[in-house]
């Protein structure tokens, strides 16, 4: 990832900010574990101590003000006709506007470099996720190694992930807080994140969309290993006894609260595809138009192809 | 018979709320035995609940908004209980399917049916005075606005004791407001009473749209209307315009629910993502609607307060027309996270910002208000200065959520949470509360006690602080909303601290309440019928207190912004005219009152799929309106002898305060 996301000039902000705000603090968002995290952090504390430019003198003035012109000080002076001011009021909307556009400059940027769209740019092999919200449970399916689990997802450190997502339930949002950005789970569509971990951790994962009754436990771990520690990982679950056969599925979406983590060591061929297409034309796993997008989705490093509007169908 | 509604329907087995219902029934019981025992009735039937006058119906606004500030901070305090409580592995004391339906109803609450009928009262009370008219353009609509509102707001009560309320949240998106998910009535409650407090709203703001334009006093040009008529009138703007997205919304997930419709579902074909934007297309013109009379109210009491004129006025007014159009632009910044591409998130993200700019543009002009002026630190300005401060930091915190890379860690967390109480309670109630104390003896004739309004404020600030910075900082550390319990320990002790802040909001609650009790007591001390206790700018306070039931005994003229402060500075205000006209005004009529129960029954038979009534009850509303449009009545004149009579009184009054000299009434007399 690029480091250099800002103008220099700006560069120094983040760091002030953090020796201002946050000396020794714990705080997840403000210590991520992973490259994105890192990025939009420094884009909050960036962005906020822009914005301070203006609040705090607009704070500090109105205390001045109310101090100074009150009513028992008669030394002010006291003009109850003067209320226009061709000079205050080009100031007063210059100073926002000029704030506004640095900021949007920012954002702009920051805009189409934080697309969890957007693959992210290592030498390293990226790891596929498939994820499934279900009512109230995580299932994650690694495409390439060949299984499944709930609730808990490992993966090396340094090594991209990426996520395609969807639900065969209600909306939800798939989000791992120590890592970066979320973005929504939707059945019968299918939404892209992207991050990686900087360093081993165990983190927590969450739905951040309200989902029903059991929305509150709809948590798993993520946990970021060394490759060799995940290497064993994945010879643990392929020796699983558990195997997500089609009926195994169909009891797993099931409402539930709370689940313990599950490991599968098989799935159901093209299982992720199969519930994304179960919603549109009630053919699963036999998609009509999903071939040619699934072609220019694997080509799709250039974020252009998803700047229309909503996740894939 | 009886559709699916069943003695199962009423929650026996809840302790919590059958308390709840039995308090509320007894203190229904009280009330109607009160009023029956000092033979009320007949006065608040006919000086009341069937009037169309302007005034007392934007009482009985308010009125409604503080008993649903009392059950909306009720839910409040009950959920910050349960987030205390349930820590650790605790479950608390409210299980999932109460918590769910809380959370829902206080958004529901706190944004329909307070912040709403809190800013339309005070704009029904103040704006027809401030534009010199004797009431507004429609005033039986306005009666029937208002009753719609009372619909919704007994369907959202009843759904406390018969049955369920939504447990979806406030937004309430599909699928799982859709049948599949929320097979219950909860989610049709909340389609109801939206779509019925909805029609009233959109009606409330044709109707004072066409007030502004059509009834403004002679002489007062568009741009020099007061600047609460202003920003009010901007918010109609955005009613108006949004308000039937929010109708269109409801009915389509009605047919969803009702008629097996997939508009909104995951199957064939259905798109939830259509509702998610149809609904922030509302919702996000519906926060500036709440927002923008508050700024309003800030400008009066700045502008009266300090003796001074509003700085830039003009510029006041571009910039809430700026909000106001800005306002349709950004709804997308509800939902970076669906999945919109970078192109699509940085357009409503700048959008977003540039919102901040008009905002700004006020505050400095406050701020240049207060300079070159002499502020009267009285309880309504506390309320302006303690807006100032809290809105700037809440408008910085919500243009960090306008950056779509933060806004992707920042989404759904308490951290939103956070900014928009910070808004809406910092911004739109402070306001609400100014404006209540503020426009409080023109509706009654006394002032309220200083010392309670002020020991409110504080309680009311340092409760807000209290309450809502550790949620900020909960939501950097990963807490997201609308969890029913915690197992982080780390969380435990900022839950603790944002108990304690609802504590102290309550406190400042309470103190409003005996702030009421002792104004009302010693309302004889505070007495100030002369109609001016601020020596205010506007043609508002230049009529008694409360002012005549026509306003204006004479229509006012009015040729610069403000007017009555220019008339008392040439000696032209309270001027006696050497005659009086007789006055048309409306008659009083309970079609309103009809109307809304009426469909009351309506929305409630619908709820319960009992097709027979709601039928029978929706003919019967239509009848009965059709019976109203062809009767014949035409209002009626006030003669010259009752004005002259309330006239006098109120010349009496003036002199008694040396408001002015006694030897011009003399003349005038002769005059007349």
């Amino acid at each position: 990832m690029s480091k250099n996301r800002y103008p220099r000039l700006l560069g120094f902000l983040p760091l002030l900010g953090m020796m201002l705000m946050l000396g020794g603090c714990k705080w997840t968002l403000m210590d991520p574990k992973g490259q994105i995290g890192l990025d939009q952090r420094n884009l909050i504390i960036t962005a906020t101590l822009l914005m301070l430019l203006v609040v705090v003198p607009v704070i500090i003035m109105t205390f001045a003000f109310a101090w100074k012109y009150r009513a028992s000080n008669t030394k002010a002076t006291y003009a109850p006709k003067w209320s226009h001011s061709t000079k205050i009021e080009i100031a007063v909307w210059l100073v926002p506007i000029l704030i506004i556009i640095a900021l949007g400059y920012i954002t702009y940027k920051s805009t189409h470099e934080l697309d969890p769209y957007r693959p992210l740019e290592s030498d390293v092999k990226p790891i596929n996720i498939e994820v499934v919200a279900l009512d109230w449970k995580w299932l994650f399916i690694y495409p390439d190694l060949g299984i499944a689990t709930v609730n808990e997802i490992r993966f090396p450190e340094n090594t991209p992930l990426n996520f395609r997502i969807t639900s065969d339930a209600v909306m939800n949002s798939f989000f791992i807080p120590a890592l970066g950005g979320q973005i929504y789970a939707m059945a019968g569509m299918q939404t892209r994140l992207h991050l990686i971990a900087n360093e081993k951790a165990e983190m927590e994962g969450i739905s951040a969309n309200y989902s029903g009754a059991g929305f509150t436990g709809m948590k798993f771990k993520a946990i970021s290993t060394s490759q060799d520690d995940f290497n064993a990982w994945v010879a643990e679950v392929k020796a699983a006894p558990k195997q997500l056969d089609q009926a195994e599925y169909d009891a797993l979406t099931k409402p539930s609260q709370n689940n313990p983590v599950a490991l599968y060591s098989t799935y159901e061929p093209n299982l992720f595809q199969k519930i994304v297409d179960k919603y549109e034309g009630m053919k699963p796993g036999k998609p009509v138009k999903h071939e040619k997008k699934e072609v220019a989705a694997v080509e799709g490093s250039d974020t252009g192809a998803h700047s229309t509007a909503g996740a894939e169908e | 018979m009886f559709g699916k509604l069943s003695w199962d329907a009423v929650p026996f087995h809840e302790p919590i709320v059958m308390v709840t219902i039995a308090m509320i029934a007894l203190g229904g019981l009280a009330l109607v035995a009160g009023i029956t025992y000092f033979k009320k009735w007949s006065y608040l039937w006919t000086e009341w609940l069937t009037s169309v006058d302007h005034k007392k119906i934007g009482v009985m606004y308010v009125i409604v908004a503080m008993v649903m500030l009392l059950r909306g901070f009720a839910d409040a305090i009950m959920m910050r209980t349960q987030l205390a409580m349930a820590t650790e592995g605790s479950p608390g004391y409210l299980p999932p399917e109460h918590y769910d339906q809380i959370f829902t109803a206080h958004g529901v609450i706190m944004i329909i049916f307070m912040a709403m009928p809190f800013f339309t009262g005070l704009m029904n009370l103040a704006l027809p005075l401030q534009i010199g008219a004797r009431d507004v353009a429609y005033p039986f609509l306005n009666s029937l606005s208002f009753w719609l509102l009372v619909s919704g707001v007994v369907l959202i009560n009843v759904s406390l004791g018969v049955g369920e309320f939504a447990k979806t949240g406030w937004v309430a998106y599909p699928p799982l407001s859709g049948l599949q998910y929320s097979p219950g009535v909860g989610v049709d409650y909340y389609i109801w009473a939206l779509q019925l407090s909805g029609l009233g709203t959109t009606l409330t703001g044709v109707n004072f749209l066409a007030t502004v334009l059509k009834m403004r006093a002679p002489g007062m040009k568009l741009m020099d209307m007061p600047i609460f008529t202003w920003t009010c009138t901007w918010a109609n703007v955005l009613i108006v315009a949004s308000f039937p997205i929010l109708a269109a919304t409801m009915a389509l997930l009605s047919l969803d629910r009702y008629l097996d419709f997939h508009i909104f579902t995951n199957e064939l074909g259905g798109n939830p993502m259509m509702y998610v934007n149809l609904f922030w297309a509302w919702g996000h013109p519906e926060v500036y609607i709440l927002i923008l009379p508050a700024f309003g109210i800030f400008s009066e009491v700045i502008s009266t307060f300090t003796g001074k004129r509003l700085f830039g006025h003009h510029s006041m007014v571009y910039a809430s027309g700026a909000i106001s159009v800005l306002g349709f632009m950004v709804w997308l910044h509800h939902f970076f996270t669906m999945g919109s591409g970078a192109s699509v998130n940085a357009f409503f993200g700048l959008a977003t910002m540039l919102i901040s700019i008009p905002t700004g543009v006020k505050l400095f002009n406050w701020l240049f208000t207060i300079y070159h002026g002499r502020l009267r630190m009285t309880s309504q300005v506390l309320w302006t200065l303690g807006f100032m401060v809290t809105f700037a930091i809440g408008g910085m915190t919500g243009v960090l959520l306008a950056i779509p890379g933060a806004d992707f860690v920042l989404h759904n967390s308490l951290f939103v949470i956070a900014h928009f109480h910070n808004v809406i309670i910092g911004g739109a109630v402070f306001g609400y509360i100014a404006g209540f104390s503020f426009y409080f003896p023109k509706a009654f004739g006394f002032k309220l006690h200083e010392g309670w309004g002020k020991a409110a404020f504080w309680f009311w600030i340092s409760g807000f602080f209290v309450a809502f910075m550790p949620l900020y900082a909960l939501g950097f550390m990963g807490m997201t909303r609308r969890l029913n319990a915690t197992t982080n320990p780390e969380w435990v002790p900022y839950l603790y601290v944002a108990m304690f802040g609802a504590v102290m909001i309550a406190v400042g609650i309470a103190c409003q309440l005996i702030q009421l009790y002792v104004s009302v007591r010693d309302r004889k001390q505070n007495a100030c019928e002369s109609g001016d206790p601020w020596n205010g700018h506007t043609l508002e306070w230049s009529t008694s207190s409360p002012p005549p039931f026509y306003n204006f005994a004479v229509i006012p003229t009015a040729n610069t912004i403000d007017a009555f402060t220019e008339a008392k500075e040439d000696g032209t205000a309270y001027q006696k005219p050497k005659h009086y006209e007789p006055i048309h005004m409306p008659s009083n009529t309970a079609t309103g009152v009809v109307m809304g129960a009426l469909l009351t029954v309506f929305g409630f038979a619908m709820i319960w799929h009992i097709w027979w009534l709601a039928i029978a009850s929706l003919v019967g509303t239509i009848g009965y309106f059709i019976i109203h449009a062809a009767r014949d009545d035409q209002g009626y004149m006030v003669p010259v002898e009752t004005i002259e009579r309330i006239e006098a009184e109120q010349h009496a009054r003036l002199v008694a305060e040396k408001k002015i000299p006694a030897n011009r009434v003399e003349t005038s007399l002769e005059q007349a």
